[in-house]
C-alpha cells in the first residue's frame, strides 16, 4: 500500500517479469507450435482461409521467446474472432470492433505482456474503424491482424466495406453503391508505424510477415488477403494464384528495387506522383529507373503510393510497407509516471486527502 | 464591534445566510462563488453550494441564456442544502437580474451593479423600462453600487485596458460581500498571489479590486449592517470543502491503494464527469493511469482491458455517454471482471441540458443492455459521501468479479460541502487475490459464498483460457449453447448481484421507526428531503426519512422499513424510476414526487407535498385504500 506503483497483477506477488523478444529467448524457453494449439475444436468452415492463418501464426509463436502466459490474443466478432478460442495463451474474444481498444488498456496496464488483436474488414474497417485509427496512431504495442475477405461471412454474404465497388451480394443485390476503403492507405494515414500486407496461401511469406510484426515494438497493421469459400470464393484468385502470382503481385523488399514477373523483368517507376509498370530493358529502361522500396522512410509517401497500388492495374504489393521506431504508447505513459515520481516522490495517499485548505473543529 | 472600524455599523447576528452571485458567464461567477465558499469553510460555516452555470462557453454578453450563478448558503448550523432562495442577490447585469429576480423573496437583499443597467443590456435583456428606476423591484432592499465605475478607479495607473480592468469587477463584488459578512480577505489574497504569481500587474489589479469592494462596504453610507454568521458547531475532526467530482476522484484514488491495484481511468470527456479526468490525471506520482480515449465505447473498453490485465478499471461518463457504453457494460457482466461505470447524471433526453441536474439515469444503468445483465449500483447521497461510495464501489467490483455502477449527478458533482477528511489508516482493506494454481482452476468456477469467478491474469503460468462475450460453460467457461447451461448461467449471475444484499448495511431510518409518512430518497436528494423532515419535525409532525445508497440490490431490510408507515413518499429528480423499482419489488403503494426542472428540489417543496399526502390521509380515504399493507 505504500509503494509509489502498484503492479496491476498484485494481489500474490505473481507479477510476471518483463522477457525480452529474442531469438536467444526462444531457445531457453523451447516452445514449439504444439504448445500454442488450444484444446478446443477449430469451427471455421472446411476449406476457410483462416485455417492458414491460425496455422501460421502459431508456428511463429515460439520464435518470439515469450513465455505462453505473456502472449495475449485478443478478437472482435466475426469468423476472424473465434481465433483466440484455438491459441493456447491467454484470449479475449470481446464484442463487435472493439478489440482494440480493450487491447490498449490491457498494454497500458501490462507492457510486459505481447499483445495481438485479430479482426476481420468489417470488424476493424466497418464497425471498428475509429479504434483502429486511433490506436495506431498513439502506436500502442500491438500486432493487429486483419483478416480481408471482402465480405461479411458469418452473418452469411453481406457487402463489406472493402467489397469491390458494385459488387452484388444478399445485401446489395444491385451491386454495392459504396466506394471500397484500401485499409493499409487507412493504416499509413492514421500513423502506424509497421504496416504490411501478405497472403492466407502463400504461408511462408505470411510466417515471416507475422514474425517481423511480433518484433516490431509499436502499432503494426497487417492485413492478411484471405478466402471465403463459401460467400465470397475466390476473391483474390487473379492474382494470388500460383501460376499467376509473380506476374501479379509484387514482392517488397527493403531496400531492393521493385521487380516482379516470372522472368523478374517487370518493374515500377515513378512518373510525377504516379507509379508506372515497366518492362526492363525495353524503351532504355534499366533497372536504376525504378523505384526502390524504402519501408523506414520518414514519411510514407512511398508507403502510400504502393497502398493504392492493386490489381488489375498494378501488381498487388505484400510485405513490409512500413516500419519505424517511435516510442510506444505504454512506454510514453510509463516514462511520464516516473518523471512525476522522479520530481516529487511516490504519491502519499494521506497528503493529497489532506491537500488543500483544511481546518480543524475541536 | 470592532475599534478600527472607521464608522459605526450595526452587526446583527445570523444563524444562516444564502448568497446568489450572479452574472455574464465571462464575469467569473463561479470564480467568485468558489472564493466566498472556500473562505466560509476555513472560517468554520458549514456550507453547501449550487453553481448553475449554462452550457454555452461564452454566450453573448450581456444575453439571458448566458447568464452564470453560483449560491452558496452557509451556517452556523448543520445544514443540508445550498438554501431555497437566497437571501442576497448580487446581479451584475439586467440579464442577471431578470433571471434570478424571480427566486429572490420579498424583503430580500438586491446588489446590482448599476453601471451595467445601459439601454444595450436592458435590450439584451429584453426590458422594456429600467427595473431600477420604474417601481418594479420595491419589493426588494435595492443597493445600486456602480461597480464597474468604482472597480475601474481602484486600478488607476496600472499599464492595463480598461477590458482587462472590467475583468476584476467580480472581486471587487466578492470584497463587498466579504464586508457585508464580516470574512477575511486573506484566503483569497493568498490565491491571487499563488494564482497570478507570473502576471503581478493582473495579481495587484483583483488584489485592489478586492480591497476596494470591502473598503467601499466600509466607508458607504448605504449599508447600515453588517452580519455575522459564527462557526458551525461540526463534529471534530480536520476538514475541507469538497466537491462531489473532486470526492469521487479522491475515493478511487483511494480505492486503488486499498485494494494494492493499479488505477486506469478510461475517459472521454463529457460534462459534469470531464473534471473527474482533470484530477485524475494528476495523480501519476501514484501511478494512476489515466486514457482519454477516442469515444466512450473505447473509453470502457481500456478500462475492461486493464481490468482483464489485473488492474482497477474505471470509466466515467454521463448519460448519452452511459448509453453507448452499454454493450461494454453487458460483456464485463458477461466476463465477470471488476469494473467500475461512474455515472455523472445531467439533463436529459439526449443531450438535454448538459450542466443542469437530474438523476434520471437510474432505470438506464439498472436495465439497459440487452438481456437480463444485473449490475450492482451504489449512489452516494452528498458531495462527500462521494469518497466513502467510490471505495465501496470497488470494494463489490472486486470481491464479486462484477461491473459495479456509481451513480453521481450535475449537483454532486458540483455542489460542495465540508468534508471530514479520514484517517488512512481507517480506511477498509479491500484487496482481494489473484488466481495462481494452475490444478485448480476452472475460469468460471465459482466461490460458494460470493459466487465470484476466479481472476486469473495474464502472465500467470499455467492458467492460460479464454474468455468472451459467447455464453460461457458453467465451471469451464468454454463456448456453450447448451440450453440447460444458459439457463443456470443466466440465474448464477443474477443471484451473484441479488446476494450483495447480505453485505451491504441495513436501510437506516431518520425519525420515528413507524408512523405515517416515510419520504424515501436516493443520491442528491438527500439535502433537500433531510432538511423536509426536520422542519416537519420542528412542526411538530413525525414523518421519517430514509436514503438509499445501494439501489442494486437494495438493502435487505428495504421492504420492512417501507411498511412501516402507511404511506411512502418518494421525491425525484426524473418521472419516478426509484418509484417504479420499489412498486415492482415489493408491490407497497408508494407515491411519486418529481420536479425536473433542472435544479435540486427545494426543502419548501417537499414539506408541502408532505403535507398535501398527510392531509389527504388525514381524510381517511387513503388509509383505508392502504389497510392491508399496514404492519
Amino acid at each position: 500500500m505504500t509503494d509509489a506503483n502498484v503492479n496491476a497483477t498484485n494481489g500474490n506477488g505473481s507479477t510476471p517479469g518483463s522477457v525480452p523478444l529474442s531469438p536467444e529467448n526462444a531457445q531457453v524457453i523451447a516452445l514449439t507450435r504444439k504448445d500454442f494449439v488450444s484444446d478446443q475444436e477449430v469451427r471455421w468452415c472446411p476449406g476457410c482461409g483462416d485455417y492458414s492463418i491460425l496455422a501460421q501464426t502459431q508456428k511463429v509463436m515460439p520464435d518470439f521467446g515469450f513465455p505462453r502466459e505473456n502472449i495475449v490474443f485478443i478478437s472482435g466478432i466475426g469468423c476472424s474472432g473465434r481465433l483466440p478460442y484455438y491459441m493456447n495463451t491467454y484470449g479475449f474474444h470481446t464484442i463487435h470492433g472493439r478489440a482494440p481498444t480493450l487491447a490498449t488498456g490491457l498494454k497500458a496496464a501490462r507492457p510486459d505482456l505481447m499483445v495481438w488483436v485479430i479482426t476481420g474488414d468489417g470488424d476493424a474497417l466497418s464497425i471498428g474503424g475509429n479504434h483502429v485509427i486511433h490506436s495506431m496512431r498513439r502506436n500502442v504495442d500491438i500486432n493487429l491482424v486483419m483478416f480481408n475477405n471482402r465480405i461479411y461471412g458469418l452473418t452469411k454474404g453481406q457487402a463489406s466495406p472493402t467489397s469491390e465497388f458494385g459488387k452484388r451480394t444478399k445485401s446489395t443485390p444491385a451491386g454495392t453503391v459504396d466506394t471500397p476503403i484500401q485499409p493499409l492507405t487507412v493504416a499509413l494515414a492514421a500513423e502506424a508505424s509497421f504496416v504490411a500486407r501478405s497472403v492466407d496461401t502463400h504461408t511462408e511469406h505470411l510466417q515471416q510477415t507475422l514474425e517481423r510484426a511480433g518484433y516490431h515494438r509499436g502499432s503494426a497493421f497487417i492485413e492478411v488477403l484471405q478466402n471465403c469459400n463459401i460467400f465470397n470464393d475466390g476473391a483474390w484468385r487473379d492474382f494470388t494464384d500460383r501460376e499467376v502470382r509473380e506476374d501479379r503481385m509484387l514482392v517488397l523488399e527493403h531496400g531492393k528495387p521493385m521487380i516482379f514477373g516470372k522472368d523478374r523483368d517487370k518493374g515500377i517507376r515513378l512518373v510525377g506522383l504516379h507509379p508506372e509498370v515497366v518492362t526492363i530493358g525495353e524503351n532504355g529502361i534499366t533497372e536504376a529507373d525504378l523505384l526502390v522500396h524504402d519501408e523506414t522512410a520518414e514519411e510514407p509517401y512511398l508507403a502510400l503510393i504502393l497502398s493504392r497500388m492493386f490489381w488489375p492495374d498494378f501488381p498487388v504489393p505484400v510485405g513490409v510497407f512500413r516500419a519505424v521506431p517511435r516510442p510506444t504508447h505504454d512506454k510514453l505513459i510509463e516514462d511520464q509516471l516516473a518523471a512525476a515520481v522522479a520530481k516529487s516522490g511516490p504519491g502519499d495517499l494521506a497528503a493529497v486527502i489532506n491537500g488543500g485548505e483544511t481546518w480543524t473543529v475541536e | 464591534m470592532t475599534a478600527t472600524r472607521e464608522r459605526d455599523t450595526d452587526v446583527e447576528e445570523l444563524e444562516r445566510v444564502t448568497i446568489r452571485f450572479a452574472g455574464d458567464s465571462g464575469d467569473g461567477m463561479q470564480l467568485t462563488g468558489t472564493q466566498f465558499t472556500r473562505t466560509a469553510a476555513v472560517f468554520g460555516n458549514d456550507i453547501s453550494t449550487f453553481p448553475d452555470f449554462p452550457a454555452e462557453i461564452r454566450a453573448p454578453a450581456g444575453s439571458l441564456p448566458g447568464v452564470s450563478g453560483f449560491q452558496i448558503s452557509f451556517s452556523s448550523t448543520d445544514i443540508h442544502t445550498p438554501g431555497d432562495e437566497p437571501d442576497v442577490l448580487v446581479a451584475m447585469n439586467p440579464a442577471a437580474l431578470k433571471t434570478n429576480i424571480g427566486d429572490l423573496p420579498a424583503g430580500g437583499a438586491l446588489i446590482v451593479n448599476s453601471d451595467a443597467f445601459t439601454q444595450q443590456n436592458l435590450n439584451k435583456a429584453a426590458f422594456t423600462s429600467n427595473p431600477l428606476t420604474d417601481g418594479s423591484l420595491k419589493a426588494f432592499t435595492v443597493f445600486e453600487v456602480p461597480i464597474s465605475t468604482l472597480n475601474e478607479r481602484s486600478l488607476d495607473g496600472l499599464d492595463m485596458t480598461s477590458k482587462q480592468k472590467d475583468l476584476t469587477k467580480n472581486f471587487f463584488a466578492l470584497g463587498l460581500m466579504f464586508w457585508l459578512y464580516e470574512r477575511s480577505m486573506d484566503p483569497t489574497l493568498h490565491w491571487i498571489d499563488q494564482k497570478f504569481s507570473a502576471r503581478p500587474v493582473i495579481a495587484d489589479a483583483n488584489k485592489r479590486a478586492l480591497k476596494a469592494g470591502y473598503a467601499f462596504g466600509e466607508t458607504t453610507e448605504a449599508f447600515h449592517t453588517h452580519y455575522r454568521v459564527r462557526p458551525a458547531k461540526l463534529d471534530a475532526g480536520t476538514y475541507r470543502n469538497i466537491t462531489g467530482n473532486e470526492a469521487t476522484a479522491l475515493g478511487f484514488l483511494a480505492a486503488s491503494k486499498l485494494a494494492g491495484r493499479q488505477l486506469f481511468y478510461g475517459s472521454y470527456p463529457i460534462t459534469p464527469a470531464s473534471d473527474i479526468l482533470h484530477q485524475l490525471s494528476g495523480y501519476k506520482s501514484f501511478g494512476v493511469k489515466t486514457f482519454q480515449a477516442e469515444d466512450e465505447i473505447a473509453a470502457i473498453g481500456a478500462a475492461i482491458g486493464a481490468s482483464y490485465g489485473g488492474a482497477l478499471g474505471l470509466t466515467a461518463s454521463s448519460g448519452p455517454g452511459i448509453a453507448l457504453k452499454s454493450e461494454a457494460m453487458g460483456l464485463a457482466v458477461m466476463v465477470e471482471l471488476p469494473l467500475i461505470v461512474i455515472d455523472v447524471q445531467r439533463a436529459g433526453p439526449s443531450t438535454g441540458m448538459p450542466t443542469k441536474n437530474e438523476q434520471a439515469d437510474l432505470l438506464q444503468v439498472m436495465f439497459g443492455r440487452n438481456a437480463d445483465s444485473p449490475i450492482p449500483i451504489v449512489a452516494p447521497a452528498t458531495p462527500g459521501e462521494c469518497f466513502d461510495y467510490a471505495i465501496e464501489a470497488c470494494r463489490l467490483a472486486l470481491k464479486y468479479m462484477t461491473p459495479v455502477a456509481f451513480m453521481s449527478d450535475a449537483f454532486l458533482a458540483t455542489g460542495s460541502e465540508p468534508w471530514r477528511i479520514p484517517a488512512v489508516a481507517d480506511l477498509p482493506d479491500i484487496s482481494v487475490v489473484n488466481a495462481t494454481d494452475a490444478s485448480s482452476f476452472r475460469p468460471y468456477l465459482r466461490d460458494p459464498h460470493t459466487l465470484a469467478r476466479p481472476w486469473a491474469v495474464p502472465g500467470t503460468p499455467g492458467l492460460e483460457h479464454r474468455i468472451g462475450g459467447l455464453e460461457k460453460a458453467d465451471v469451464t467457461g468454454n463456448v456453450s449453447y447448451d440450453p440447460d447451461n444458459h439457463h443456470r448461467m443466466q440465474q448464477l449471475r443474477a443471484a451473484k448481484v441479488a446476494g450483495i444484499a447480505d453485505d451491504i448495511p441495513p436501510l437506516e431510518v431518520f425519525g420515528p421507526e413507524q408512523g405515517e409518512l416515510l419520504i424515501l430518497g436516493w443520491g442528491s436528494t438527500y439535502g433537500a428531503i433531510r432538511s423536509a423532515v426536520e422542519r416537519l419535525t420542528a412542526d411538530g409532525k413525525s414523518d421519517a426519512h430514509a436514503h438509499l445508497r445501494h439501489l442494486n440490490p437494495f438493502p435487505k431490510n428495504t421492504e420492512t422499513v417501507l411498511r412501516r408507515y402507511r404511506r411512502v413518499l418518494i421525491p425525484e429528480v426524473n418521472l419516478g424510476q426509484l418509484l417504479m423499482l420499489v412498486r415492482a419489488k415489493y408491490l407497497i403503494d408508494a407515491v411519486g414526487y418529481d420536479r425536473v426542472r433542472g435544479k435540486p428540489f427545494r426543502i419548501a417543496e417537499i414539506v408541502a407535498e408532505a403535507d398535501r399526502i398527510l392531509g389527504a390521509t388525514a381524510g381517511g380515504s387513503v388509509a383505508s385504500e392502504l389497510g392491508a399493507a399496514q404492519p
